[in-house]
């Protein structure tokens, strides 16, 4: 794992906890190291501490035991408006007495920076999100984008290498967040900036970042870039929180290398990587991805394990047709085929046979 | 105008909306037309909603105040109690230096007499001495004295026929036919209105003073004593009246009792005579000042700027507009040191009540619930209270003091005087005023995020920075709402000032309030009060300007 390197990296959490009342622990032992130009992504339900996290970043929490480090200097002891970090809040925190420009111009101000200059950049931080002709606008006057875009510059504006922006898209309709989504990797990569992204919507995460770590319970349940997240998950928290996912729970009866069996509630065994079990006789939790699961009987691998499954329910939704069925007495097992012109379309009540690889089938904890 | 192409395209039965490119509604009307109607239909109803608010203020409000002004220029007393007078000064010219002449004293006589009768003349005097100080007292001597005036004659009208004593024959004499029936039917059974007293016709060409003072006489009788005028003696007044209509050639006499008038006529020539001018110059030789005659001119009017110059330490002389004289004026030092003292109170609030506002808004709720109550505790408490508490705070034996010596930071001798002067006041009017600021800005305060600071700090502004450059001018419009609530209220302010301002620290209020209820001069009180309601408004104006009254936010 990559979080285990703290020499090099640009920003480090190191055994960082932080409670707001003495009694519970918000983020409990963070381990966390990110190299210079990295874009990271914090994922996590709503009060699994993401905000707190930044925010001991920013300076504007302390932790209450830990070190974070800054370019591998410690940073605790150093104020907020030392740090030198840019910021793009949720409600974008734009000043409403100022115009656009003044906002803009506000940390080159308080950093003294002649005036000449400060013109430049501004210009050039506006061309930059495309709002050039916007400076003389006050923020109540654009519309939740625009103010999107100026909150991404007059975080740019003065050249910070570290950037952190909690759920900044969060107050956007869906189209405008994907456009949004695409501008702020693209900057954030032509840039070289260091970035460290919080956000609860799990397709944001997947599609923007170079690392994502999911955030559960005040801590850090998984740590990798986006495919690994969804075609590995380590446990059953990140499998369930990434992407759709069927569990079928049963108990590890033996365990061979990567892979073991496991007996299902209702008897039958099937094989299944062993990513994070207990042991045998301990109970598991098997995550198959709907889209990995075969019904096609020639397009199954040879000696794949079948289950039978009865179709409750077929969706047609245009690329794709979405099928739930009953498996090992689970009435939630979904699964996603392709519209492809020989791809049978199933029809409810129809009794069928499934089946996939057993790499596909993650045994992880109960 | 893409509209418009648009409309002659759809709309062709309506010329002339297609051309003037007026957007139409589905039934065809203008779209402004029925837009309008509909506006008109919500205004209506809204209207309604706050109607018993309006009827409320405007009878309690608005009426009062309307009221008001109309006092501050309302001078109809001189012109009502001495309309001849008046009539007879208009052609007087004041720089004369003499008195008037005396067709003038005649009036003055006429118009006293009924205003005495009518115990007007006290009223009068009172109101003219705001003007010239004596004619409270002149009036009033006069008044006195003016009954006696005419009972020369009237002992001579008696003497000379018996019929004079009569009341009966005044009635014959001046009174129309057509009243004496319907007054002696009232008379049997008393009920319903008396027959208003009407003058016999053509009696006013042959007698005319006799007619008017008659007439006066009757009115006065019937409307404020109630009685009957046949029952009545006239008052001397219509003897002197007749008299002169005797004796002054005019019309034949052609009506009932031609003889006893005859008789009189005659008789007349030779009676004792009474100078009225001597007489009145009698009753007190203020009469003889040409001084007291040109005030009464001055005032005639029905409207004056008189109590206004006189709020503003000037006054309306027969020469024209003057400045007082120095020690006379008080009400520009007044309105200054009202403001003044608004100004400081005002001031004192926002510096103590901003930190106190920004500790509100940023307290956990449960802390701010309590430090919100102990902000509203002084409205559970009585004014006076308060008030009477700072008394005893700030007296010099009081506990202010007791502890300053105590701690032998004053020595006993050199207490310091904090009460009944403007620090007093100021004090004072400043604790009880602080929830009207701090209300204001902790609703406004509540509304800034915190989130503002922090990126100001992320940005790179110290704290203070932070605070000046975001915090403070998003929180400027709290500070205006809560700065106009406290200084109108306090530029108003009356029992604080009453109890703890001694001579120093007293408000303008304080002196409205003496001429409504001691000096009962209510025209110069509504005038100061309009003066001060035109300050405020144009103080309210000019912040409109400066700061903007959109600014101005309550939450
Ligand atoms: N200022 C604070 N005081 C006390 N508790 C807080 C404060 N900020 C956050 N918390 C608590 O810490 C937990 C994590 O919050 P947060 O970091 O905001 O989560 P996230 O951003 O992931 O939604 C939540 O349970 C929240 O109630
Ligand atoms: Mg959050």
């Amino acid at each position: 794992m990559a979080d285990g390197n703290t020499s090099d990296a640009f920003v480090a959490f190191e055994r960082v906890q932080k409670s707001y009342d003495g009694e519970t622990l918000v983020v409990k032992d963070l381990n966390l190291a990110l190299p210079k130009g990295e874009f990271l992504t914090m994922l996590g339900p709503s009060g699994s501490g993401k905000t707190t996290c930044l925010m001991m970043l920013a300076g504007f929490e302390t932790a209450t035991h830990g070190e974070i480090l800054l370019d591998g200097k410690p940073i605790n002891n150093i104020p907020p408006h030392k740090r030198g970090i840019g910021m793009v809040f949720q409600n974008y925190a734009l000043f409403p007495h100022m115009t656009v420009a003044e906002n803009l111009a506000f940390p080159l101000e308080v950093r003294k920076i002649g005036k000449s200059d400060r013109e430049a950049k501004v210009k050039r931080a506006l061309d930059m999100v495309q709002m050039g002709d916007f400076g003389g606008r006050r923020p109540a006057q654009l519309s939740g984008g625009q103010q999107q875009r100026i909150a991404l510059a007059r975080a740019l504006v003065f050249e910070p290498e570290l950037v952190l922006m909690d759920e900044p898209l969060g107050a956007l309709d869906k189209q405008l967040r994907e456009h949004m989504q695409f501008e702020i990797t693209n900057l954030a990569h032509s840039l070289g900036i260091t970035t460290v992204y919080v956000t609860h919507d799990q397709t944001e995460a997947l599609t923007m970042s170079d690392r994502v770590a999911v955030f559960d319970d005040g801590r850090i349940q998984q740590l990798a870039p986006p495919d690994q997240l969804y075609e590995s998950p380590q446990n059953s928290f990140v499998a369930q929180f990434i992407g759709e996912n069927n569990t079928l729970s049963g108990i590890v009866t033996a365990v061979d290398g990567e892979l073991c069996n496991v007996t299902l509630d209702d008897g039958e065994t099937i094989v299944a990587k062993a990513v994070n079990i207990a042991g045998v006789g301990e109970r598991t939790q098997v995550s198959i991805r709907p889209e990995r699961v075969e019904y096609n009987k020639e397009r199954m691998a040879e000696g794949v394990h079948t289950l039978h499954a009865e179709v409750l329910e077929f969706i047609y939704m245009g690329d794709i047709f979405r099928t739930r069925l009953r498996v090992a007495g689970k009435e939630d097992f979904i699964i996603k085929t392709r519209n492809a012109p020989d791809q049978v379309r199933l029809r409810r009540g129809d009794k069928i046979e499934i089946g996939w690889l057993p790499t596909d089938c993650h045994a992880l904890d109960a | 105008m893409t509209d418009s192409s648009f409309q002659t395209g759809t709309q062709v039965g309506d010329e002339t909306d297609s051309q003037t490119g007026l957007m139409l509604a589905a039934d065809g009307t203008p779209l402004k037309r029925s837009l309008a109607r509909a506006l008109r239909r919500q205004k209506v109803r809204a209207l309604l909603l706050i109607a018993p608010l309006l009827l409320f203020v405007m009878l309690t409000f608005i009426a009062p105040i309307a009221d008001m002004l109309f006092r501050s220029v309302e001078n109809q007393i001189v012109s009502e109690t001495l309309p001849r007078t008046v009539a007879k000064l208009d052609e007087w010219d004041a720089d004369t230096g003499v008195e008037p002449g005396i067709e003038t004293f005649e009036a003055l006589y006429v118009d006293l007499f009924v205003a005495a009768e009518r115990k007007l003349h006290t009223r009068l005097g009172t109101r003219l001495n705001y003007e010239m100080t004596g004619v409270s007292s002149l009036f009033r001597k006069t008044g006195r004295r003016l009954d006696d005036f005419g009972e020369v004659y009237e002992d001579q009208f008696n003497a000379l026929n018996a019929a004079w004593k009569d009341p009966k024959t005044w009635v014959a004499l001046l009174a129309a036919p057509g009243w004496t029936t319907a007054q002696a039917d009232w008379a049997k059974t008393k009920k319903g209105a008396e027959p208003a007293f009407e003058l016999r016709p053509g009696v006013a060409m042959m007698l005319p003073r006799t007619a008017e003072a008659y007439s006066e006489f009757a009115k006065f009788i019937q409307e404020v004593d109630q009685d009957s005028p046949t029952d009545e003696d006239p008052w001397t007044l219509v003897h002197t009246a007749l008299y002169m209509d005797l004796t002054t050639p005019g019309a034949a006499y052609s009506g009932p009792m031609p003889d006893l008038i005859a008789e009189a006529r005659t008789a007349a020539v030779n009676f004792t005579k009474f100078d009225l001018k001597q007489g009145f110059l009698d009753a007190d030789k203020d009469w003889a000042d040409p001084q007291v005659w040109a005030t009464i001119k001055t005032y005639a009017p029905k409207y004056t700027p008189g109590y206004f110059l006189n709020a503003a330490d000037m006054q309306l002389t027969p020469d024209g507009i003057e400045a007082r004289p120095e020690n006379e004026q008080i009400y520009g030092l007044l309105f200054k040191r009202t403001i003044f003292m608004s100004i400081t109170i005002t001031l004192s609030c926002i510096m103590l009540g901003y930190p106190v506002a920004w500790l509100l808004a940023n307290l956990p709720m449960r802390t701010a619930n309590l430090l919100m109550i102990l902000v509203l505790l002084p409205f559970w408490t009585s004014l006076l209270v308060r008030t009477s508490a700072w008394k005893v705070m700030l007296q010099q034996q009081g506990v202010i003091n007791d502890v300053l010596v105590w701690l032998h930071i004053v020595s006993d001798d050199s207490r310091l005087i904090m009460i009944n002067n403007q620090f007093g006041t100021i004090v004072a009017m400043t604790h009880i005023l602080l929830p009207f600021m701090i209300l204001p800005l902790y609703s406004v305060m509540q509304t800034i995020q915190p989130t503002y600071l922090r990126a100001a700090k992320s940005l790179g502004a110290t704290n203070w920075t932070a605070f000046w450059r975001v915090y403070f001018p998003q929180s400027v419009p709290g500070i205006g709402a809560g700065s106009i609530l406290v200084f109108i209220l306090a530029i108003g302010y009356y029992i604080t000032p009453e109890i703890v301002g001694g001579t120093t620290g007293t408000f303008i209020s304080n002196r409205i309030a003496y001429h409504i209820s001691s000096s009962l001069n209510w025209g110069l009180g509504a005038a100061l009060g309009a003066i001060l309601l035109a300050a405020v408004l144009i103080l309210y104006w000019a912040y409109d300007k400066i700061v903007g009254i959109d600014n101005v936010k309550l939450g």
